[in-house]
């Protein structure tokens, strides 16, 4: 995040990461105000991008603002740093920005992502991207938005836990299982974006910067380093989040989120973790310990 | 009156107090000077014709409306008597959670028809800071059997209710939190007779059991000779005549209150 944002090489004619300046600060003033109210959902002039809405036009300007000639830029899309939209983004700011992409959670500064938080700790100094469709934890309950930003200001939160009754009462759970809200420094009630619920822990109390972009609805939200994130839930039905039973069939881990796989049309079906970084660190690191497969399964 | 006066040394403070409530849409008027006060534990109707203002005076006590003139003293729990008025929109919206009811005429203005009758309920509470789950529950389903839904419809949307249930259920929901206080705009209006009948005799137990104050707007005098203890009678957003119920409408003195109590069909 340098200072540094000068034209790019002249051959494309684009100004630095895409955007103008005025544009960037513009956003820029927005991040500040949004870090500086954890949570709090700042309206701003939202460009149109070169990206469809709904793949990550709110994320792409964030990133945009804050990115630098020096940075490390990471992209991932459900966990994945090779899928198309990962991908297509990352590629999008070698282009405009010319800046060093890569894989590596340890090694990136900033990381855009759409529903997924890296399974490696974040740091200080890393800034997370989250790509978000419906900025607005209340909308489903309460369509006017008049009436919800009133909700936000007083802090009238208890028609949020109905719908948390809602699911207890139908399905003897909470079933929401993604997007499930929280409360962001004991004040504002927020959506995560589409994460599951099982990266919901991970935002609190987390060293790096977490930026929230939604592109369409034209909203910034952040939460600031060591900021507590309080997920909602009943006294006799606490927060908990998923677990699997058995582990990544290809790295073997207990503790990272899991996709299903199906392998072929006859039913066979595998788990393999869905941070794809994390599993091919692990891999590697299996295939280089000196001897037994257990130093993987420790690591 | 006089002797159950002076067995009383001191009458209870008004829970609400009215004094000269004006509101008019341009030059179009809505209710004029308007003065009254309800006692905690009264019910005071409030009759009129179409357009005689009191759904204008009953927006303006709850909050919905500001009035132009005039000021509206509530006795609340912890502050004692506050011009609501002058109250901060947060507080104003937390009394009308809490302290107060609003039973609107059209059951669906006053309910969250995807959200279940549970829930319904329970949204108060939960909006008062209640965070365990089978206790909400409990009291959910202990509201339902008193305002007599089957409780096997406890998980059922109000959309799949009856108009009669669905109004059962807005004044279970509101009574919840046993305010002190409930604005009702037309309780039965679009119920049919015999569901009429039902909810009136509901409603009656309730606000006695509770002792809660009730201020009932309605074109119906039968639903204020049933549960109203005091009248008041509008006529062009102005207060024609006010009194106790059976004294207004067994011996009516202003001409207009004459003509509205001769002309209830008489079966």
């Amino acid at each position: 995040m340098s200072a540094g944002t000068t034209m790019n090489h002249s051959d494309n004619g684009y100004n630095f990461a895409y955007l103008d300046e005025q544009t960037k600060r513009m956003i820029r003033r927005s991040l500040l105000k949004a870090l500086s109210i954890p949570g709090y959902q700042v309206p701003f002039g939202g460009r149109e991008m070169p990206l469809a809405y709904g793949w990550g036009t709110g994320g792409i300007q964030v990133t945009a603002a804050v990115i630098g000639p020096d940075d490390w830029l990471k992209v991932i899309d459900q966990g994945a740093d090779d899928t198309t939209n990962a991908v297509s983004i990352r590629r999008f700011f070698q282009t405009v920005a010319d800046v060093a992409v890569t894989e590596s959670t340890e090694v990136a500064t900033i990381i855009q992502t759409r529903h997924r938080i890296p399974e490696t700790p974040l740091k200080e100094g890393q800034v997370l991207v989250y790509q978000v469709p419906q900025p607005e934890p209340l909308q489903k309950i309460e369509p006017r938005e008049t009436e919800t930003r009133k909700m936000h200001a007083y802090a009238e939160y208890g028609a949020m836990q109905v719908t948390l009754y809602e699911d207890v009462a139908h399905f003897g759970r909470i079933a929401k299982t993604y997007d499930y809200p929280a409360i962001v420094n004991g004040r504002h009630l927020m959506s995560p974006s589409p994460i599951p619920k099982f990266d919901n822990p991970k935002m609190e109390n987390n060293p790096a910067i977490q930026l929230f972009g939604a592109g369409r609805e034209k909203r910034i939200y952040a939460v600031p380093p060591y900021t507590s994130v309080r997920s909602l839930d009943f006294d006799d039905h606490p927060f908990e989040v998923q677990t699997w039973k058995g582990s990544c069939a290809l790295c073997g881990s207990t503790t990272s989120y899991l996709d299903e796989m199906i392998t072929d049309d006859r039913g066979s079906r595998m788990f393999v973790c869905s941070d794809t970084d994390f599993c091919n660190t692990r891999q590697a690191e299996a295939a280089s310990a000196p001897d037994d497969k257990a130093a993987g399964e420790d690591a | 009156m006089t002797a159950s006066a002076l067995r009383k040394p001191a009458p209870k403070p008004p829970l609400l107090e009215v004094s000269g409530l004006s509101k008019s849409y341009g030059t179009q008027v809505g209710c004029r000077d308007i003065s009254f006060a309800v006692r905690p534990g009264e019910v005071l109707g409030i009759v009129g014709e179409s357009g005689s203002g009191k759904s204008t005076l009953l927006a303006c006590l709850s909050g919905r409306l500001q009035p132009d003139t005039g000021s509206i003293s509530y006795d609340m729990k912890d502050r004692g008597p506050v011009d609501i008025l002058t109250l901060c929109e947060p507080e104003r919206r937390r009394l009308a959670r809490t302290d107060w009811g609003i039973v609107h005429q059209n059951p669906r203005d006053g309910l969250r028809l995807d959200v279940s009758a549970g829930g319904n309920i329970g949204e108060r509470p939960m909006a008062l800071g209640a965070r365990h789950y089978g206790n909400i529950r409990t009291e959910a389903q202990d509201w339902l059997q008193k305002v007599e839904i089957d409780l096997a419809r406890t998980d059922d949307r109000p959309r799949t209710f009856s108009g009669g249930m669905q109004q059962r259920l807005q004044i279970a929901r509101n009574l919840v939190t046993r305010p002190r206080l409930v604005f009702m705009d037309e309780p039965t209006g679009g119920l049919d007779v015999s569901v009429q009948a039902r909810l009136l005799d509901l409603l009656r137990g309730l606000v006695r059991e509770l002792g809660v104050a009730a201020i009932i707007v309605t074109h119906d005098l039968a639903v204020v000779r049933l549960l109203a203890d005091r009248l008041m009678v509008m006529q062009r957003g102005r207060v024609i005549e006010e009194g106790l119920t059976d004294q207004v409408l067994d011996d009516p003195h202003h001409p207009y209150t004459q003509l509205l109590v001769s002309s209830v069909l008489q079966v």
